[in-house]
């Protein structure tokens, strides 16, 4: 060993992007190389720690994998072939701005922007909304927005950035659909406090992994089946009266009287006292209880009142009419553990057991802390007192068609155990709660698309009624996606998974440009990979492309980059500005508001621009409102100065920035743009974090002073109080119109049974559509990925050190199951579903359930793609299952989004599949294959050694 | 254990030549108190060059199990603990004597230096022979114990192993001297080649006994006390590495049980079957050559059985 | 004397590789380093790392617990790597029981690491020599690093803190109360290597509930009359006994 001591020249502080988490982290530098990555130990959000992705961001960093060139596709060549020759930025911006500029004089929703897991749509959103399209979407649809959207329509909050579980003071902490997902290294710091603090862990998955390993119960579970699990427990709950009485009538819709006369236009409506005019989005508080004492309608929280949550009654003028929660158990009356057992291949008793320990522990472990507070009714609590049990739930859940209402179940479920937004319980994190639903609203009519000019409303909103959709006249959709249309009303996130599909096919228009950031959509981030490939580089009768212009922008060569006609060269994360912001998914903590900025530590590589500088650039050249002066000349000088001085609206004081602003950075969330504001980022480990006054960090959906400052704070336009919605009104407005009744718009006739039986005001339980339309007996088994903690989908396959860890992948299946099938461990075997098949190889398990086979996402890759030699494992050994799901179902004569029909959430784990050995002339490669691609121009070398010290080879 | 040539050829190779110069030696001897007609010096000279060659040839062999040759002086540092240090010392030591044997034969300087009461004569020759007698043995028990010493290798963890060293280095040895007879005494061949046959019988004793002793090993070790966890069912699923690492290349030889069968009986066949044979119809060179190739199956067979409880962590990858 | 260890926590380690590629990224470019990986970007990567976490399945579906071991040099206190060594490279300290290998003495012949039960060292193929965990010898003692630094790599970098760090031989530290406390075991104790680093195993939490626990006197189905009350009418002891 040497003797010399490395001196540590340099640490810069900054976040890391290594996966999605956004931990603070010190870069330690010598001669302006890195040396090491570590935490950042004065972070609030990871402490110092780091997981295995960002202590190798080293590699990322000096990938050969990396784009360092503007790159046009080579005359003649075909889309997919990778042949590219380097051009300056000044011709692809010209190519670019000139493209961009005829379409938005005609028609601007010619251009869509679509973009991966990107952390700025913020600034995404702004730009294409200034552009004037509506075509705009990040990667939320087939992520995990029915996560998003069954709990903000249900308790107006969501895990992950929005809000967790409250690990430090839960006795019990129940994990369902989750392996390592989002928010890891959180997570994993809590989960491990917690259960060296005693605390119970009982993890629900088909699959035992990552967090599940250390559960102290593995409950395994069939995929797609968890709604019915939950209804069952929800069913238990109340049949023993575990549930928290006093939370549910003064916190939820529990015991609002729902009109049940089924000749009423109102019918399943709340009952009002009167009809103010709804201006905006709150909920406000003139609907009925039934009152114990006086046996008659009140004002709900009227004083001295207490309603009944069970029974059934008849107004004055003969309407009969149930407090939801009666709605409810009526619901889950044949919801037994029993029936459930049957789905989900859990046993009545265990159901049983897991709500029984639910239940008492919420009821009898209280918690009860000295902090005074007042609710949004004036009255005054001496404490906060808390229930703890505490959930996670998040992929396993979500990626299912029936996710919507499973996951309404879960909030559901979490506000019976009065545990939302409560120490031990769920907890929020600002903005969150925001009303339900919130109030961002996309146009609802095509003319809000117009030449020159942005975007009458928002490309993404949150709707109430059907009137919100964003349809024309005929119930048809404005967006390409097909988003916020009758086909999945509340698909807050859009559905990125069909674009491709949707231009290629012309339905419901053709577009001309598609500007994709950081998505592989050719690849792991599509279904029915092979032939969305073929999509992208079909041509129609004319001889066109059928999507006329692909510009792509990654920081890496992916297979999405070779299907494009221009490649962007972004940076890396180590290279640029970024901000976590108040206006995105910020990283707030349970006690406050929290945001935070990369700054770079490293020039860019080569010719690599960060996106945000693209999109301000082009911004700026095509004249967009925001981006330039009254003059029409540049307004921004870049991406940080457009940080520092972009406004919401002019003298809003709000900006993409929450902390130091004002002049002197005096102020937090609004306060005119601080020109230093960057520098006293840089000065605070990144990072501003605004801690509430504990009297504001618990009840905050009706903590009156938590409502009024955050009213005040302009986090939320209303400080009225945020009822948990255990009966969903909104859902039941889109049924109404479906039964053709009230005033709003009414859907189309194919789609009415949809809307009618879908959009059910409370959880119930239906197989997943997908499983509805297989053969179940010829693809009896589920097919699901997990993302491995050592990598970040298909990211980090460039990354030395990574792949090393998962250079290929096997699908696992039950040690019984294979062996009835007559797989050996490690036999080359077909996988095949109705839609296509995938060769790879099998691992006996005995930590899957025995209907279930399951595999790592997205570590099988193209031949050649992320720079890999062309028999690397990934492309020879690994495999994707991408290619056996398919985007789409068959729905009558059309197709239709193989998604959840409420949200649009890419239902990825519904596939059936069959498994079986390959014959014998098969050889021992994965199928499908594809024609290697070759290096880019500007990509540097692969080596066949690299020994990195310091950042020089020796 | 991955079976590596640099150590398959040094072992066998300087086994060759140990055995060789105690052939040459045990003629020496006979001769001296008369048991045996004397013998042209020329036989000792060229059988000790002989010797020398193989013992260089296994020298070289090992220097390319090194990954720093030129840093292999350093190993006779450790001589106290480490038998590979005593061997990297013996072996020159050996072969240092074996060439001044050589050389004192080949010069014909060999005076008497004293006279045993049984009125046999105290020469050089007799003083390097009987130092390299003793270094040729401690060399062997140096090699041997390399492996034998080992006490979690169970396989090696025996006297068997040094034994087996001593006798297969033995019978290789009498079975090349053998067949230099031949060429160079034919008086003594027959001598030789009944001792050949002789060792060769008695090392085929101390393999079979190895084979059998091994076949009845229980690991000590297994998963439980591996990882801790004590369970009858353990599997593995991953070992942290994909592409394979230092640990599943030196440590396994990669080939089936039904591969590592037939080595076994190709290497009972070649190194003792054959040779007695061979031995007994006078065909000491093909003998030798026929052996010597068995000794190269033998040896690969010899680290391969050997099973490695790191192994244990190396079983599957997912 | 003193005994540098890791003490791992099987208990909450999730098996996330956090250790693995930190430590990696530490020691590449330390006195340890560099650390080369061959095929970086081709078929079958493969490099030199001092530590991995490694995955098994214990017991059968549905009884199964997935156990994520992550391993690295255990730093016996009778380390057979050590005496083996021909050239003294491989040697255990006696100020803090660290088991090191002097590059410069290494001559590569692997022995070391035939003489390790447990596969902890991996020989350096480009530079030939062995390598092993050194509890990141370079930070732990390395003042100009504040306090809360000095700590192996692995060891800071743990999300679940799941790797404990500290003397074995001093009964107050942390470790050696964790392995008093948490049953702290050491890897294959039939060889008497007497390996400093320990683990921990899996501790369950259960939840009884009691019978009684079901039914409460405040339960809300009471309140709103759905735990209902026998009719008057209904037939009862009262109406036939008469002591």
């Amino acid at each position: 060993m040497s003797a010399a001591t490395p001196s540590v020249q340099e640490v810069k502080k900054t976040t890391c992007y290594m996966c999605a988490c956004r931990c603070g982290i010190r870069v330690h530098m010598v001669d302006g190389q890195v040396r090491y990555i570590d935490g950042n130990p004065d972070h609030p959000l990871n402490q110092g720690v780091i997981c295995a992705k960002g202590s190798s961001g080293i590699m990322k960093q000096y990938s050969p994998a990396r784009l360092t060139k503007p790159l046009l596709r080579k005359p003649g060549s075909e889309r997919g072939a990778g042949e590219f020759e380097p051009i300056s930025w000044e011709q692809a911006f010209t190519i670019l701005s000139e493209r961009l500029a005829k379409i938005r004089a005609t028609d601007p929703k010619k251009f869509a922007l679509f973009t991966g897991r990107d952390q700025m749509q913020a600034l995404t959103g702004l730009f294409a909304r200034q552009f004037g399209t509506p075509n705009y979407a990040a990667h939320g649809g087939f992520c995990s927005v029915n996560m998003a959207a069954g709990m903000i329509y249900t308790i107006g909050g969501s895990f992950w950035e929005f809000g967790g579980p409250d690990l430090d003071r839960a006795k019990l902490f129940v994990m369902i659909g989750t392996a390592e997902d989002h928010h890891s290294n959180p997570m994993k710091i809590a989960l491990s406090k917690f259960k060296r603090n005693g605390g119970r862990f009982v993890s629900i998955n088909p699959v035992r992994t990552g967090y599940s390993a250390i559960a102290d119960e593995w409950v395994p579970i069939r995929p797609g089946t968890d709604g019915a699990l939950l209804l069952a427990i929800i069913h238990e709950i109340i049949a023993q009266g575990l549930y928290d009485r006093d939370f549910l009538v003064r916190y939820t819709n529990a015991g609002q009287l729902v009109n049940l006369d089924a000749k009423s236009d109102e019918f399943g409506m709340f009952l009002r006292t009167e009809v103010p005019e709804e201006e905006g989005c709150f909920d406000p508080q003139n609907k009925l209880w039934w009152d114990r004492a006086a046996n008659k309608p009140v004002i709900t929280h009227t004083e001295g009142c207490d309603p009944f949550l069970l029974g059934e009654f008849r107004l004055a003028d003969g309407t009969p009419v149930k407090p939801s929660f009666q709605l409810l158990a009526d619901r889950v009356k044949d919801y037994t553990p029993e029936w459930a057992e049957g789905l989900t291949g859990i046993p009545a008793a265990t159901i049983k057991r897991l709500a029984y320990e639910m239940g008492v522990t919420a009821r009898d472990q209280k918690i009860e802390l000295p902090i005074a507070w007042t609710d949004s009714w004036g009255k005054e609590h001496d404490t906060v007192t808390g229930n703890p049990v505490a959930f996670h739930a998040m992929r396993g859940l979500a990626a299912h068609s029936n996710g919507f209402h499973t996951i309404r179940a879960l909030a559901i479920l979490m506000s019976l155990l009065g545990t939302i937004d409560r120490p031990g319980g769920f907890r929020h994190k600002a903005p969150f709660p925001r009303p339900i639903p919130p109030c961002a609203k996309t146009p609802n009519t095509p003319l809000a698309v117009k030449p020159d000019s942005p975007l009458d409303g928002m490309a993404l909103g949150w709707p109430a009624e059907p009137d919100d959709l964003f349809v024309d006249e005929e119930g048809k959709p404005v967006r390409i996606d097909k988003a916020f249309s009758w086909e999945y009303p509340l698909s807050v996130h859009g559905l990125m998974h069909n674009v491709i599909t949707n231009a290629w096919r012309g339905d419901p228009y053709r577009i001309d440009t598609l500007l994709i950031f950081m998505a592989n959509m050719a690849w792991n981030s599509t279904m029915n990979t092979v032939e969305v490939r073929k999509m992208l580089n079909d041509k129609d009768e004319q001889g066109e492309y059928r999507i006329p212009f692909i510009a792509v922008c990654d920081a890496f060569q992916s297979e999405m980059t070779a299907f494009a006609d221009l490649v962007l060269p972004d940076t890396t994360y180590l290279e640029r500005h970024d901000v976590m912001s108040m206006l995105d998914r910020p990283i707030s903590e349970f006690d406050g508001p929290v945001d935070s900025v990369r700054i770079p530590v490293l020039p860019p590589t080569g010719e690599c621009k960060p996106f945000q500088e693209v999109l301000i650039e082009l911004g700026t050249r095509l004249k967009l409102p925001v981006f330039v002066k009254k003059d029409g000349t540049r307004k921004y000088r870049d991406y940080p100065d457009f940080i520092v001085n972009y406004e919401t609206e002019p003298g809003s004081g709000i900006g993409f920035l929450a902390g130091w602003r004002g002049k002197g950075g005096e102020k937090f969330m609004r306060g005119e743009p601080n020109p230093r504001q960057w520098e006293m980022y840089a000065a605070n480990n990144c990072v501003y974090h605004h801690a509430l006054p504990k009297s504001y960090q618990y009840m905050r959906n009706w903590n009156q002073g938590y409502l009024e400052w955050s009213q005040r704070n302009r986090i939320t336009r209303y400080a009225e109080p945020i009822l948990i919605h255990l009966y969903s009104e909104v859902l039941q407005k889109f049924r109404l119109a479906a039964q053709g009744k009230g005033i709003t718009r009414k859907p189309p006739a194919h789609l009415k049974q949809r809307i009618e039986t879908y959009f059910d005001p409370l959880p119930f339980y239906f197989d997943p559509l997908e499983v509805q339309a297989t053969d179940t007996h010829k693809y009896p088994l589920a097919a699901v990925t997990q993302r491995p903690m050592a990598m970040y989908h298909s990211w980090d396959s460039q990354n030395a050190w990574l792949r090393q860890i998962h250079a290929h992948n096997y699908l696992f299946i039950n040690a019984r199951t294979a062996r009835l099938a007559g797989i050996d461990d490690g036999d080359w075997i077909w996988v095949e579903s109705q839609w296509g098949k995938v060769r790879c190889m099998a691992r006996h398990s005995e930590a899957v359930e025995p209907g279930t086979v399951w595999t790592w996402n997205a570590i099988g890759k193209a031949a050649g793609a992320w720079n890999l030699t062309p028999d690397a494992n990934e492309s020879k050994l690994g495999f994707l299952l991408n290619h056996v799901i398919s985007e789409e179902l068959p729905a009558g004569q059309a197709r239709i989004s193989n998604s959840d029909p409420i949200t649009g959430q890419a239902a990825w784990y519904d596939v059936r599949v069959r498994i079986g050995k390959v014959g014998l002339q098969d050889t021992a490669t994965t199928a499908p294959q594809f024609e290697p691609l070759k290096p880019y121009p500007g990509q540097e070398e692969r080596r066949s050694l690299w020994s990195y010290m310091k950042g020089a080879v020796k | 254990m991955h079976p590596a040539f640099s150590v398959i050829f040094l072992t066998t190779l300087i086994g060759v030549g140990q055995g060789l110069f105690l052939a040459l030696f045990t003629v020496e001897s006979y001769s001296a108190f008369g048991l045996l007609p004397p013998q042209p010096s020329r036989f000792y000279a060229l059988g000790s060059a002989v010797a020398l060659g193989f013992l260089v040839a296994g020298l070289v062999a090992s220097f390319f199990h090194l990954g720093h040759p030129e840093r292999a002086w350093r190993s006779a540092a450790k001589w106290r603990t480490s038998w590979l240090s005593r061997e990297v010392i013996v072996l020159p030591a050996f072969m240092g004597t074996v060439c001044l044997y050589g050389a004192a034969h080949f010069s014909g300087f060999n005076p008497v230096l004293a006279t045993l009461p049984s009125g046999a004569p105290v020469n050089v020759t007799a003083m390097l022979g009987v130092a390299g007698t003793v270094l040729a043995f401690a060399l062997f028990v140096c090699t041997g114990m390399i492996y034998a010493c080992l006490r979690f290798l169970q396989e090696w963890h025996t006297p068997l192993t040094v034994i087996n060293y001593i006798l297969l280095g033995g019978a290789s040895g009498f079975v090349l001297a053998c067949a230099l007879a031949a060429v160079a005494a034919q008086e003594v061949s027959g001598f030789l080649g009944v001792w050949a046959m002789i060792l060769t019988a008695l090392a085929f004793i101390g393999r079979v006994a190895s084979l059998l002793r091994n076949a009845r090993l229980r690991p000590k070790s297994g998963l439980r006390t591996a990882i801790g966890i004590k369970h009858p069912h353990i599997a593995q699923k991953a070992q942290g590495a994909m592409g394979g690492s230092f640990n599943t290349r030196e440590f396994f030889h990669g080939r089936s049980a039904a591969f590592l069968k037939r080595v076994k009986w190709v290497f009972l066949l070649l190194v003792f079957a054959l040779p007695l044979g061979l031995l007994a119809g006078g065909f000491a060179s093909a003998a030798f050559f026929i052996q010597y190739l068995g000794l190269i199956a033998e040896r690969w067979f010899f680290f391969a059985q050997a099973n490695h409880p790191q192994n244990l962590y190396y079983q599957a990858v997912s | 004397m003193t005994q540098l260890a890791l003490v791992i926590d099987l208990n909450v380690c999730v098996g996330c590789h956090a250790c693995v590629t930190s430590c990696k990224e530490w020691n590449t470019s330390g006195q340890a380093g560099p650390l080369s990986d061959f095929n970086p970007y081709g078929a079958n990567p493969t490099g030199t790392f001092f530590n991995r976490v490694q995955t098994f399945e214990v017991g059968e579906f549905p009884n199964t617990e997935t156990v994520h071991f992550p391993k690295s040099c255990l730093h016996c206190e009778e380390p057979p790597c050590v005496p083996v060594c021909p050239t003294g490279a491989s040697y255990k300290r006696a100020e803090d029981g660290i088991v090191l290998v002097d590059y410069d003495k290494c001559i590569g012949c692997k022995y070391c690491s035939w003489a390790c039960p447990y596969g902890a060292r991996e020989i350096d193929e480009q530079q030939k020599v062995m390598k092993k965990c050194t509890l990141c010898v370079d930070r732990i003692y390395d003042a100009s690093l504040p306090e809360i630094d000095r700590k192996p790599a692995c060891v800071k970098a743990c999300p679940t803190s799941a790797r404990l760090f500290g003397d074995v031989h001093d009964p107050e530290s942390e470790v050696s109360k964790a392995i008093r406390e948490s049953g702290g075991y050491q890897l294959m104790p039939e060889w008497g290597t007497q390996p400093a680093n320990h683990y921990l195993p899996r501790r369950k939490t259960q939840l009884r509930i009691h019978e009684d626990e079901l039914v409460r006197a405040d339960n809300p189905l009471k309140v709103d009359g759905k735990l209902p009350k026998p009719a008057k009418a209904e037939p009862s002891l009262d109406d036939v006994t008469s002591w």
